[in-house]
């Protein structure tokens, strides 16, 4: 009888571990950010990229409106592709796209611009990426929808023509 | 009094740099314990990802604002989540990982008593 009561004992066990393991091997070990909504915007002071001032980010948010912070450099193949949904959405009046340059040269910055068209509102300049990390992001493009000194709504990778619809949405 | 005021300088270089080695080897420490996220299975002191090496800038000018190690892990924890950190800490999600090596210790032990000593 507590022979048998042990053997039971140690097969439950082995079962609970086989299932831990084999639950375990399906998950995906690559990092999949949590998109944590109405978070606050991180405050920190950076360096805006035309006219060196540096200013504190409350100072950037502050209007009632929507905002766009949108992580972005020259030298991203992804930021090529998605520039042009940015600009689709820089006529729309009531939102407004914040441009985070990361780890670029102003001059790479500044030609990439002048060939694609200037979409930001305001650009911070971010040369050691620390801005980008205040943020959460861990690359580009990354970008985050602002209401209220709040994000929104968080996108992983280069603007589509569906998130560009749904943002649409959202500002409604 | 030459002498003594020659001692004072050096005493006073040496332990400037001190405090400086000091800052370097916590900064190896909590890199070593930062998980680089766009890497695989590669910390942030052993990555040269552009990521990683953001990442030891501001840990750099998180030391020099007088951050305590502890103070940056939260900082990182709040921005990226609890996996960044290579070392979990014990709350609801990481009881199981940390009580069940324990567990298993001594219920081996229990057994190992039972049938070897217990027996005679």
């Amino acid at each position: 009888m507590k022979n048998r009561l042990l053997l039971l004992f140690i097969i439950s066990i082995f079962i609970i571990i086989f299932i831990i393991f084999y639950k375990g091997l399906k998950n995906t070990n690559v990092y999949t950010p949590d998109i944590t909504i109405n978070k606050e915007v991180p405050s920190f002071s950076s360096e805006l990229f035309y006219s060196n001032e540096v200013i504190k980010s409350k100072e950037i948010f502050d209007l009632d409106k929507f905002y766009l912070l949108n992580i972005w450099s020259s030298w991203c193949v992804p930021c090529r592709q998605e520039h042009s949904s940015l600009m689709d959405l820089m006529k729309i009046k009531k939102i407004k796209i914040i441009g985070l340059n990361y780890k670029d040269t102003k001059k790479n910055a500044e030609s990439f611009l002048s060939e694609l068209g200037n979409p930001f509102h305001q650009i911070i300049f971010d040369k050691e990426g620390i801005n980008a990390i205040e943020w959460g992001a861990y690359g580009v493009p990354e970008s985050f929808l602002i209401y209220d000194r709040k994000i929104i709504k968080k996108y992983i990778g280069p603007l589509n023509k569906q998130s560009i619809k749904e943002i649409k949405f959202l500002i409604k | 009094m030459k002498i003594l005021k020659l001692f004072f300088i050096i005493f006073f270089i040496f332990s400037f740099n001190h405090l400086k080695a000091n800052n370097e080897e916590i900064k190896i420490k909590i890199t070593k314990n930062l998980r680089c996220l766009v890497c695989q299975g590669q910390s942030v002191y052993d990555s040269d990802s552009e990521f990683a090496n953001s990442l030891k800038v501001l840990v750099d000018k998180k030391l020099e604002k007088g951050f305590s190690e502890s103070q940056i892990y939260d900082y990182f924890k709040d921005k990226y989540g609890e996996w960044i950190l290579y070392d979990p800490e014990l709350n609801k999600n990481t009881y199981l990982l940390w009580l069940l090596p324990i567990l298993i210790f001594l219920i081996g032990g229990a057994i190992i008593l039972k049938s070897f000593i217990f027996k005679k």
